[in-house]
């Protein structure tokens, strides 16, 4: 069985008026299936109101689903007796740091969540340390939060939800706020942890370039999962993508234009290297 | 006409242990018409330099002059300054607050002291503008998605007919299409208004796709001034500063170190077709 097993999940949004009735359902997860395994690096684009922060916000019970059923470590999220335990297996990375860092020196912070776990205080040390160091932050231990950078304070965030020993992190959206390097940082910092420390990770983006790394990337539009593949597969479809208002990397997208003016090029290609090394082996041909 | 910036500095929490000198030493014109980016890393003082220009902040020491007038001078018209420079901060769908969408816009023109025609007159012109039709008018502006809810907070400062519009990261959040309607419309703002138009933003791929002249703050300081083919040039020090080049930059850059000939200039997709065509042809 996955880390995550989602099968037909529905979520609605009610509206009530002043009697308490339902004045209006907005569905925002539309019957979505959803299966991941341990270890994975999952991607999940989609435009504003798609449904997938929605839907990321059921991985660790911040919501319930109406009607279907999410798995998450094997336990039922409506059971109310497995919150705990799903909690602590699923843990979540918002967009803004300054809303989610409340420790006034940065160890404090990271040993919050296993302080409130009831972890015992010298392995909550262990933790802290454990957590800045995956996320390379470990000499700003001392530090105040609020002297760091964007993408110094959203590491801190990550460290602070590594410390409670997650087995799957869910990020919505961590990179929103933050300048280039910021981006880079946490992003490296999030592969890490998967690549390392095999922790699973679900990453939610407007980031084209962020997604590239992905083993999966799954589309959603209108509450419903529209696509599904790889970084490749899912890229090399570029004017499918402009439908659902998203978009391709800019590499991608220089790589389709030259294509569109006759060149060789294959769909799909993501990074800069890819690029340059087939333009090179153009070059020869010629 | 323009805003001129001498010698403007600005410390924080002057003479206590917590002193910050957020800009230290900035001179820049920025004339009339001209669309300009400005980039910077998280601290480097540029949020701090935007809210100088219509006078929500007051520098230490320096001074700034609108259309030649001296902004700090006695009795200057600071009202009048921040109907001309209308700041749209970022994350500006936190500060709807009214009952309908139709209301929130009229309430800057409203406060301006014009006559209820004429209010509401622009509020509609500036809701068409952003492209929020009449449909929304009477929505909570709740009700709306993140990227309607930034048109509609954009609308509230066009709504007072700006000279001058500064924008504070008015893409951060949105997605890919959202992103592309809202520079898309201050673009065309830009061009049919002749507003000046002044974009903050973390992403060096919109800036170089829109605007004209690219100001990079770093530590309280301007260090590159100038169009975006140049100064995307300096990509490796913009990198030590935490910012980066365009991508399709990097791009051109490789191939030049591959031994093309190549012009290395190109900071949008179709300027690195181009240059990657004409590479190409030159070959054959």
């Amino acid at each position: 069985m996955g880390i995550i097993e989602a099968a037909k999940l529905v979520f609605e949004y009610k509206k009530y008026d002043d009697n308490g009735q339902v004045e209006s359902t907005k569905r925002a997860v539309d019957g979505v299936d959803l299966n991941v395994q341990k270890g994975d690096f999952i991607a999940i684009l989609g435009h504003n109101g798609s449904g997938k922060s929605t839907l990321a916000k059921h991985i660790n019970a911040i919501l319930v689903p109406t009607e279907g059923t999410i798995y998450v470590d094997g336990k039922d999220t409506k059971d109310e007796e497995n919150l705990w335990d799903i909690r602590s297996t699923a843990g979540m990375v918002f967009q803004n740091p300054d809303n989610q860092i409340i420790g006034t020196v940065v160890e404090e912070d990271v040993g919050f969540g296993p302080e409130n776990m009831g972890v015992p205080t010298e392995q909550i040390w262990e933790r802290v340390e454990e957590g800045l160091r995956s996320v390379g932050m470990w000499e700003y231990r001392k530090s105040s939060p609020n002297k760091l950078s964007g993408g110094q304070k959203q590491r801190v965030a990550i460290a602070g939800v590594v410390a409670m020993h997650p087995k799957c992190i869910v990020l919505d959206e961590p990179t929103a706020m933050l300048d280039p390097t910021g981006r880079y940082e946490v992003i490296r910092a999030v592969r890490a942890l998967n690549q390392v420390e095999d922790v699973t990770v679900i990453l939610i983006t407007h980031y084209m370039e962020e997604v590239i790394y992905a083993d999966k990337v799954i589309v959603m539009d209108d509450g419903k999962v529209v696509m599904q593949g790889t970084p490749r597969e899912i890229f090399s479809q570029v004017d499918t993508l402009k439908q659902y208002r998203l978009d391709v990397p800019q590499v991608t997208l220089l790589a389709h234009e030259l294509r569109k003016a006759g060149l060789d090029l294959p769909e799909g290609i993501l990074s800069r290297d890819e690029l340059v090394e087939k333009l090179c082996q153009l070059k020869s041909k010629n | 006409m323009s805003i001129k910036i001498e010698k403007l500095s600005h410390i924080y929490a002057e003479g206590t242990a917590f002193e910050k000198k957020a800009l230290d030493d900035v001179n820049l014109e920025l004339p009339d018409g001209q669309f300009i980016g400005i980039i910077g890393h998280t601290g480097s003082g540029k949020s701090t330099l935007i809210q100088h220009l219509n006078g929500l902040l007051k520098g230490t020491s320096g001074t700034i002059y609108y259309n030649g007038e001296d902004i700090y001078q006695e009795g200057y018209d600071m009202r009048a300054l921040r109907s001309n420079v209308g700041l749209v901060f970022q994350y500006p769908e936190h500060q709807l607050f009214e009952i309908d969408v139709f209301t929130d816009v009229c309430f800057g023109p409203k406060n301006q002291g014009l006559p209820q025609e004429e209010v509401e007159a622009r509020a509609k012109e500036a809701l068409a503008q952003v492209g929020i039709s009449e449909e929304y008018y009477t929505k909570s502006p709740f009700e709306l998605s993140g990227g309607q809810k930034r048109r509609v907070a954009i609308a509230g400062i066009l709504a007072m007919h700006p000279k001058v519009l500064i924008l504070d990261e008015p893409t951060a959040g949105l997605d890919p299409r959202g992103r592309d309607e809202i520079l898309d419309q201050i673009a065309w703002l830009h061009e049919t208004r002749k507003i000046t138009v002044v974009l903050v933003s973390h992403s060096m791929e919109d800036v170089a796709r829109y605007v004209e002249r690219i100001i990079v703050m770093n530590k309280g300081k301007v260090l590159y001034d100038g169009a975006p083919r140049d100064v995307f040039q300096h990509y490796k020090e913009l990198e030590k500063i935490g910012l980066a080049a365009p991508q399709v930059t990097y791009v051109v850059k490789a191939l030049e170190a591959a031994r093309w000939d190549i012009d290395t200039h190109a900071t949008t997709v179709e300027e690195a077709r181009d240059a990657i065509l004409q590479a190409l042809e030159k070959r054959i």
